[in-house]
C-alpha cells in the first residue's frame, strides 16, 4: 500500500532533457522507479536514458506508455502550463518541482484542480517516495530512506532529508515521505496527505514538519484533532524568523500572529499531537512516539 | 518586490482609484513648487518602512514654504521606524499632496491566501492603523471576502464591501468600482499584497485612497519590466542586495551566529538551532541546490562581510549540492579575505559528505566539525 506512489507507478517525466530533469530521471530509475516515458516540445522522437521514449506531448506520453504519474522539471515561466496539461491527459499524480512559478498560475492551477481527479504535489518540493516499493518520484537522496511504516510530510526539501536522516539512523523506516512545497499555494496541503496517511494500514504514524507563514498547520490540526486517528509528531521551524520578512520560501513569511511559529505549535500541541523541541529531535522524538 | 507610496498611487490612479492630487519631490524646491496654490499639503517621506508617521516621516505644511522647510528636514536624511533596522532608510524622494478633510478612515487591502487558493479581500471600518492589530484585537471587524479566480471580483462582492464599510448610499457604486479597479490592479502587476489603507471618506464625501501599499510577487518580475523599472535598491539592505544578485537567498537578522545553509527549510531549523543553544542568527542564508564553489564561496563572504557574526555556522546536507563542493567553496572565501575568517562549526551530511570534511580537516582554517544539529548547538556554546 503505502500512499501516492509504489510498484504501480508509471512515471513520465516533463522537460526530461533538460539539466536538472535529465539528472533527477536517472536517479529516479536507477532507485527503481518505472520510468516509461519523458515529455520535451519539439524533442519527440528521442530516445532518453536507452530505452526511455521522448514525446512532444503529455497526451502522446499517456496513449503509447500508460504513464500515470508526471514529475515536472519545467522552468517557472512555462510549469503551470505543464501542470494543466498532464492534469487534463489524465495524470493522476503530478509532482511539480519547478521553484519560481508566479503565485497567480498556481492559483489558476489550484482553481482548475477543484474538480479533477488529479492529485498534485507542490510546486516547489521535493517530490514523493516510497523506500518500500523502490518508488522515487522527485529530487530526494534515495538512499537515505529506509522502508517502514512512519509517514512523513513537510513544507521543505533539504529539512525532510534531515528528519529521513534521523529516522534512518534510528532504524525508524518510512513507508512514504511527502513533501507538500513552500510555496504559499499549493496542489496539496497537510491535511490532504493526512487523509492518506490515516487511511493507508501501512503507515502507523506520522511525522510533520511545518514552519512559518500561512495557517495550513492550524488546518492540519483541526484535522487531526478531529478526525486523525494514528499517532502524530509535529516540528514547526521559524520560530527565531522575523515578521515581514520571507525566509526564502515563498510562503515562509509572517504576515500576522497566526503565521507564527508560536501560533502554529500552539493549535497543534491542543490538537494532540507531539511537539518536536528542537529540528535535532525529530528522530528520538518519534522512536518514543513510536514505543508509545 | 515592494514599490514606494507615490509609485503604488501612480498605478492605482492609471486603473481608476481617486488619490489625492500631489505630485513626487527629489528636492526642496521642487517640492516648494508642487505645494504652490495647493493650501495646506502634506509632505511624506519615500520610504519601503511603514509606521513614518511616528517616525517624523509625514509632515503637515500650511503653506509652499513650509512644504519647502519639511522636504529639507527629510530629504537626505535616513528614517528609522519600527519596521526598519537601527540604521533606517534614506529618504531620496517625498510626495507632496493636499491635505484631506477626513470624515472617515477605512481600510480595504488584497492578498493572497493560501487556503483560499486564491485572492481574499480584506475590509474593515478601521483605517489609519495596521490591519494585523484590528485583526488581533477585533478580529469581527474585518470582513473577509474570497475571490474566485474564474469569475473575478464581482459586483455584489464590492457592494457587500461597501455596506459593510458603511459607505454612503450615493457612494457605494463609486467604492465598488474601485474594488474592482483595485482587484484589477492585483491581477495585472501580480500582486502579493495590495492595500488601501487609509481609504478616506472626505468630510465633501469624495473616497480616496489616502495612503497605498502594492508589493509584487518576486516570482513574477519576470513578466513585468515596467514594475522592475520601480526597483530602489537604496531601501534594501546593502548585503541583502548582494546576495539577491548572486541568486542566494539572505536575510539579515541581529544575532552574531552566521549561518550557511542548503535549503530553506534547514536554514530556518538551523536558526532555531542556534537560538536553542543560547545564541542568536545573525542571519538566514539559503545557498540553493545547484550552487558551486564561486557561489558558495560568495555566500559566505557575504555572511563574513557582516561585522556583527562572531561565529560561523555551516549545515549543509549534501544532494545536489556536493559537500566537496561546499568545502572548496569554504577555502576559497577564506583565502580570499584571511582576515576576516571568524571560528566555524561545519555539519555535513549527504553526498560526499566525508569528503569534505577531509578537506576542511586538511585546510589551516579554524574549524569544528560536528556530526549531528546537538552536536553543532554544543559546539556554540563552546565558543561563548
Amino acid at each position: 500500500m503505502s500512499i501516492l506512489v509504489d510498484e504501480r507507478t508509471r512515471l513520465l517525466v516533463q522537460g526530461i532533457t533538460g539539466r536538472e530533469g535529465s539528472y533527477h530521471a536517472k536517479r529516479c530509475r536507477e532507485y527503481g522507479t518505472n520510468l516509461v516515458a519523458g515529455v520535451t516540445p519539439g524533442r519527440g522522437g528521442q530516445e532518453f536514458d536507452q530505452n526511455v521514449p521522448v514525446y512532444d506531448t503529455v497526451d502522446q506520453a499517456v496513449a503509447e506508455t500508460g504513464a500515470n504519474a508526471s514529475l515536472i522539471f519545467v522552468p517557472p515561466a512555462f510549469a503551470a502550463d505543464a501542470i494543466l496539461e498532464s492534469i487534463d491527459a489524465g495524470i493522476h499524480l503530478v509532482a511539480a518541482i519547478t521553484e519560481g512559478i508566479p503565485v497567480n498560475d498556481s492559483v489558476k492551477v489550484v482553481r482548475y484542480l477543484r474538480d479533477k481527479e488529479t492529485v498534485v504535489i507542490g510546486p516547489n518540493c521535493p517530490g514523493v517516495i516510497t523506500p518500500g516499493a523502490n518508488c522515487k518520484m522527485g529530487i530526494m537522496p534515495g538512499h537515505i530512506h529506509s522502508p517502514g511504516r512512519i509517514g512523513v510530510v513537510s513544507r521543505s526539501g533539504t529539512l525532510t532529508y534531515e528528519a529521513v536522516g534521523q529516522l534512518t539512523e534510528l532504524g525508524i523506516g518510512q513507508s512514504t515521505c511527502v513533501g507538500i512545497g513552500g510555496d504559499p499555494v499549493s496542489g496539496t496541503s497537510f491535511v490532504d496527505v493526512l487523509r492518506m496517511f490515516n487511511d493507508d494500514p501501512e503507515t502507523d504514524a506520522v511525522v510533520m514538519i511545518g514552519e512559518i507563514g500561512g495557517t495550513r498547520e492550524q488546518e492540519a490540526a483541526e484535522y487531526i484533532s478531529s478526525d486523525f486517528t494514528k499517532p502524530i509528531a509535529s516540528l514547526i521551524v521559524g520560530r527565531s524568523a522575523p515578521p515581514g520578512r520571507r525566509m526564502g520560501h515563498a510562503g515562509a513569511i509572517i504576515t500576522g500572529k497566526a503565521a507564527t511559529a508560536h501560533e502554529k505549535i500552539r493549535a497543534l500541541e491542543a490538537a494532540g499531537a507531539v511537539i518536536i523541541p528542537s529540528p535535532a529531535d525529530i528522530g528520538v522524538t518519534m522512536k518514543k512516539v513510536v514505543a508509545g | 518586490m515592494k514599490v514606494h507610496e507615490y509609485q503604488a498611487k501612480e498605478i492605482l490612479s492609471q486603473a481608476g482609484v481617486a488619490v489625492p492630487a500631489g505630485g513626487v519631490a527629489r528636492t526642496p524646491e521642487e517640492a516648494k513648487q508642487i505645494a504652490e496654490g495647493m493650501g495646506k499639503v502634506v509632505v511624506k517621506a519615500q520610504v519601503h518602512a511603514g509606521g513614518r508617521g511616528k517616525a517624523g516621516g509625514i509632515k503637515s505644511a500650511s503653506n509652499s514654504d513650509e512644504a519647502k522647510r519639511a522636504a529639507e528636514a527629510m530629504l537626505g536624511t535616513r528614517l528609522t521606524t519600527f519596521q526598519t533596522g537601527p540604521e533606517g532608510v534614506p529618504v531620496s524622494a517625498v510626495l507632496v499632496e493636499e491635505e484631506l478633510k477626513v470624515s472617515r478612515e477605512l481600510y480595504v487591502g488584497m492578498v493572497i491566501d493560501g487556503a483560499a487558493g486564491g485572492v481574499v479581500v480584506m475590509a474593515s471600518e478601521s483605517g489609519g492603523v495596521e490591519i494585523e492589530e484590528v485583526a488581533q484585537a477585533t478580529p469581527e471587524k474585518i470582513l473577509k471576502v474570497a475571490i474566485d479566480p474564474v469569475l473575478g471580483l464581482q459586483p455584489y462582492q464590492g457592494r457587500r464591501i461597501a455596506y459593510f464599510l458603511g459607505i454612503e448610499p450615493g457612494q457605494v457604486r463609486e467604492v465598488t468600482s474601485m474594488m474592482s479597479s483595485l482587484y484589477g490592479v492585483f491581477l495585472e502587476n501580480d500582486c502579493s499584497l495590495a492595500e488601501i489603507n487609509p481609504l478616506v471618506v472626505t468630510a465633501e464625501g469624495a473616497v480616496l485612497a489616502a495612503d497605498a501599499k502594492i508589493n509584487v510577487d518576486d516570482d513574477a518580475l519576470f513578466r513585468h519590466p515596467e514594475i522592475l523599472e520601480l526597483h530602489d535598491p537604496e531601501q534594501e539592505d546593502s548585503l541583502e542586495a548582494a546576495a539577491a544578485e548572486n541568486g542566494i537567498s539572505y536575510v539579515k537578522l541581529d544575532g552574531d551566529v552566521g549561518c550557511m545553509v542548503n535549503g530553506a527549510g534547514l536554514a530556518m531549523a538551523t536558526m532555531d538551532v542556534t537560538t536553542f543553544a543560547g545564541t542568536s542568527p545573525a542571519n538566514f542564508l539559503d545557498v540553493g541546490g545547484g550552487a558551486d564553489e564561486e557561489k558558495v564561496a560568495k555566500a559566505l563572504s557575504i555572511i563574513l562581510s557582516d561585522p556583527s557574526v562572531r561565529r560561523v555556522l555551516v549545515n549543509i546536507f549534501g544532494g545536489i549540492l556536493r559537500c566537496d563542493v561546499v568545502a572548496r567553496g569554504v577555502i576559497m572565501a577564506a583565502e580570499a579575505a584571511p582576515a576576516s575568517v571568524r571560528p566555524m562549526v561545519v555539519r555535513m551530511l549527504g553526498t560526499n559528505a566525508e569528503e569534505g570534511r577531509q578537506i576542511l580537516e586538511a585546510s589551516n582554517l579554524e574549524v569544528t566539525l560536528v556530526g549531528d544539529l546537538k552536536q553543532a548547538a554544543e559546539s556554540l556554546q563552546g565558543m561563548v
